[in-house]
């Protein structure tokens, strides 16, 4: 073996023990955190006031789930956390089925305008919730659904509806042409063949849909702070008015918080992949 | 943007050549398929844009024409000029950091066998919500040392290069045989002399203030060839339990205080206390007055204020990166892996080193992916709203004012939803070129 080739797989093994440092450290800055909240709610909270996190490291007999306790026990709380399934399910059901139907129409019917209509919906992927805040509000408040779950499901329905439609549409028109001719030989009416044969076909797509449309609203504050009030709000809501008196109320905010993040955190791992490409498909929101 | 890749990636949709309707629909039938979207898409994103662009005409109480008036009012009102110059800080900094950090990351975790682990990692923030994140980092940047995890790591760095005192509000008591010294600290008003053991009581630190390893104070004993002494606090609570000057059972050593013994403004030896507050100085001090330095007490290094008006919004912008360098990461990723191998092994057996590689192979080749993941998060950026609100205290939040955060508080706290609307269509303007983009890119893509 030459000296310069032994000269270069040293600096190679040098490199590599840096990078490999390197990505420790990041991966530690990114663990810290969320690790210093969960260990937060599994401590006493008179400890929480005058100690950090990490004292549990030398003091593991101070883990107990006191606060979790207290917290269930609060019925605002599990109010809330009961309002945040009852907004999610329902606006993220919503989404696939309308964008599903509208989907299809676009890949696969024929009308006027189609491709115009297409385009239009394309364009509002990029707006922004805000817009909408103040003309919503008065339209709500005008037909009486201000501050109602029904609300909320809406608005969030409405800004799931671009994307949706956006990505079935596109998923849609790579089904084989063959498959919808034969289903419609055999007879198919028309609701028959989206539910047995686009529907199914489009299951990749529609997962995808799925999670990121249930993340997006599980997650949501914005929309949920303005168009809920004290009955109807989900737990990011609730959690938020906690916030203003930060500090004496760590034991309601550290397990609050990391109960809200059970959910998504489940899906995320249990749908990587689905997530990714939800992701990757939904870089436009 | 990255969307025309239907989930599950891969190239955009081959379209039929002639995409006449398989089904031989009828118009009505389509109508019904699109109509509960088109009627819900126009009810809630197509009417409040036109809404919002003529509200923002109107004064406050929607009643008065108002011309450009609420657009002026973007510029001139204090809070919202603060909320422009932040955003283009956020607009400006995240996406680039993030992309950034996005693409160093992609590149490193290929050479790792635990890469997708660090993946997930990362990425993981992305699942979770920003009022979590934010829960999260509200914590992170506790200003206490001893609860936020940032200034803790900051304070121990800071000590270990500086040494810190221990004694910051001890002072002496009553009749006591100390004196505040000329240029801070205190000195004994008689001088010293072996032999004779000397006493500095002092009073002040908190209980809980005190040293850890400090012990019960001892009385030194005498010593005919040097200068002993003892320093404690001299305080036992309760009226009239301690004896003032003399040292009582529970009462502790000033364990590590500097002493320093001065003759004619030199300093001619110096020691520090044992945990029971015990010294002892060569017989060079005799007839020296013995002072304690003010570096005893000085108050303790107390870290960064990281939601303090200043460092605020990079604070939020560091949580924010915190959550979005994943998305970054996994999009460019997925772009690395569409490069083909042999293009950079080719680059390689040329002789060009890794950076060579990496600056003029790997990068320019992932232009496009590049651009379209910081554009996204440029758009991204321009709507932040939750993480300010809630990782901001009341206290700093004008400083880290953002427009979606301006837009809430001028809209539903403020009662001015002219000016709320004015800064909606603002915002809307800034993303219409992006939309334009979106458009025009797929208009190629449906009309075959």
């Amino acid at each position: 073996m030459s000296k310069e080739s032994l000269g270069s797989r040293l600096a190679s093994f040098v490199s590599g023990g840096l990078v490999r440092v390197f990505l420790v450290v990041v991966g530690l800055f990114w663990l810290v955190p969320t690790i210093g909240l969960l260990l937060s709610s599994l401590r006493p909270p008179e400890e929480m006031t005058v100690s950090g996190w990490w004292e549990v490291f030398s003091k593991p007999s101070q883990l107990t789930f006191e606060s979790y306790d207290k917290l269930l026990g609060n019925s605002d709380i599990t109010d809330s956390i009961l309002n945040t399934v009852l907004i999610t399910v329902p606006a993220t059901v919503l989404v696939v089925v309308i964008g599903s139907l509208a989907g299809y129409a676009f890949a696969w019917m024929e009308f006027p305008g189609r491709d115009w209509w297409f385009l239009g919906v394309v364009g509002l992927l990029v707006v922004p919730v805000q817009v909408a805040l103040i003309p919503i509000a008065e339209l709500f408040g005008n037909i009486g659904i201000f501050g109602s779950l029904i609300g909320v499901i809406l608005f969030h329905v409405g800004f799931g509806l671009p994307f949706a439609v956006f990505l079935l549409r596109n998923f849609f028109a790579e089904i084989p042409r063959e498959l919808l001719e034969a289903a419609r030989l055999d007879g198919a009416g028309e609701l028959r063949l989206f539910f047995r044969v686009v529907m199914p076909l489009g299951g990749p797509a529609i997962a995808a849909l799925g999670i990121f449309q249930f993340l997006w609203v599980w997650n949501d504050m914005l929309v949920a702070l303005i168009f809920t009030d004290a009955d109807s709000q989900p737990i990011t809501v609730a959690l938020q008015t906690q916030v203003r008196q930060f500090g004496n109320n760590i034991d309601i905010l550290a397990p609050g918080a990391f109960i809200s993040m059970v959910i998504p955190l489940v899906v995320f791992f249990a749908f990587q992949r689905q997530f990714v490409s939800g992701v990757m498909a939904g870089a436009v929101k | 943007m990255a969307s025309t890749q239907a989930a599950g990636g891969g190239a955009p949709p081959a379209a039929p050549k002639s995409r006449r309707s398989v089904t031989g629909t009828r118009r009505a039938v389509a109508a019904l398929f699109l109509l509960p979207a088109l009627v819900l898409l126009g009810a809630l994103v197509v009417y409040p844009i036109g809404y919002s662009v003529i509200r923002s005409f109107y004064d406050q109480s929607g009643d008065g024409f108002a011309g450009f008036d609420n657009y002026q009012a973007l510029f001139t009102d204090d809070g919202i000029r603060t909320a422009l110059k932040n955003n283009v800080i956020w607009v400006v900094f995240a996406p680039t950091v993030a992309t950034a950090l996005g693409l160093i990351f992609a590149v490193l975790t290929e050479r790792v066998r635990w890469g997708t682990a660090f993946k997930l990692v990362v990425f993981m923030p992305m699942a979770i919500s920003m009022l979590a994140a934010g829960i999260i980092f509200r914590l992170v940047y506790d200003q206490d040392p001893d609860k936020g995890v940032a200034n803790a790591v900051w304070v121990g760095v800071h000590d270990t290069f500086a040494q810190s005192s221990a004694f910051p509000k001890a002072h002496p008591g009553r009749e006591s045989p100390l004196e505040a010294a000329p240029g801070g600290g205190f000195i004994t008003k008689a001088t010293v002399s072996a032999g004779t053991p000397v006493t500095l009581p002092l009073v002040g630190v908190a209980p809980d203030q005190m040293p850890d390893d400090a012990k019960r104070a001892v009385q030194a004993k005498a010593d005919p060839d040097g200068i002993t002494g003892t320093t404690w606090q001299d305080f036992t609570r309760g009226k009239g339990v301690g004896t003032l000057g003399g040292v009582d059972a529970s009462e502790l050593g000033y364990a590590g205080l500097r002493i320093e013994a001065v003759k004619d403004g030199k300093v001619v030896a110096s020691t520090n206390a044992a945990d029971d507050g015990t010294f002892t100085l060569p017989a060079a001090a005799e007839g020296a007055q013995l002072r304690l330095p003010p570096d005893n007490f000085k108050e303790p290094y107390n870290g960064v204020d990281w939601l303090g008006p200043s460092l605020v919004t990079p604070s939020i912008i560091v949580s924010y990166i915190w959550m979005w360098a994943g998305f970054a990461m996994v999009l460019i990723a997925a772009g690395l892996a569409g490069i083909p191998r042999d293009l950079l092994e080719a680059a390689r057996v040329d002789g060009a080193g890794e950076w060579q590689v990496f600056r003029r192979v790997t990068v320019p080749l992932l232009a496009p992916v590049l651009a379209v993941v910081t554009v996204t998060l440029m758009i991204n950026v321009l709507k932040v709203f939750d993480l300010v609100f809630i990782i901001a205290p009341g206290s700093s939040q004008d400083d880290a004012n953002v427009l979606a955060l301006e837009l809430y508080r001028k809209g539903f706290s403020e009662d001015q939803p002219g000016i709320a609307s004015a800064i909606a269509v603002f915002l809307l303007l800034l993303v219409i070129p992006v939309m334009w983009f979106n458009v025009r890119r797929l208009r190629r893509e449906v009309r075959r």
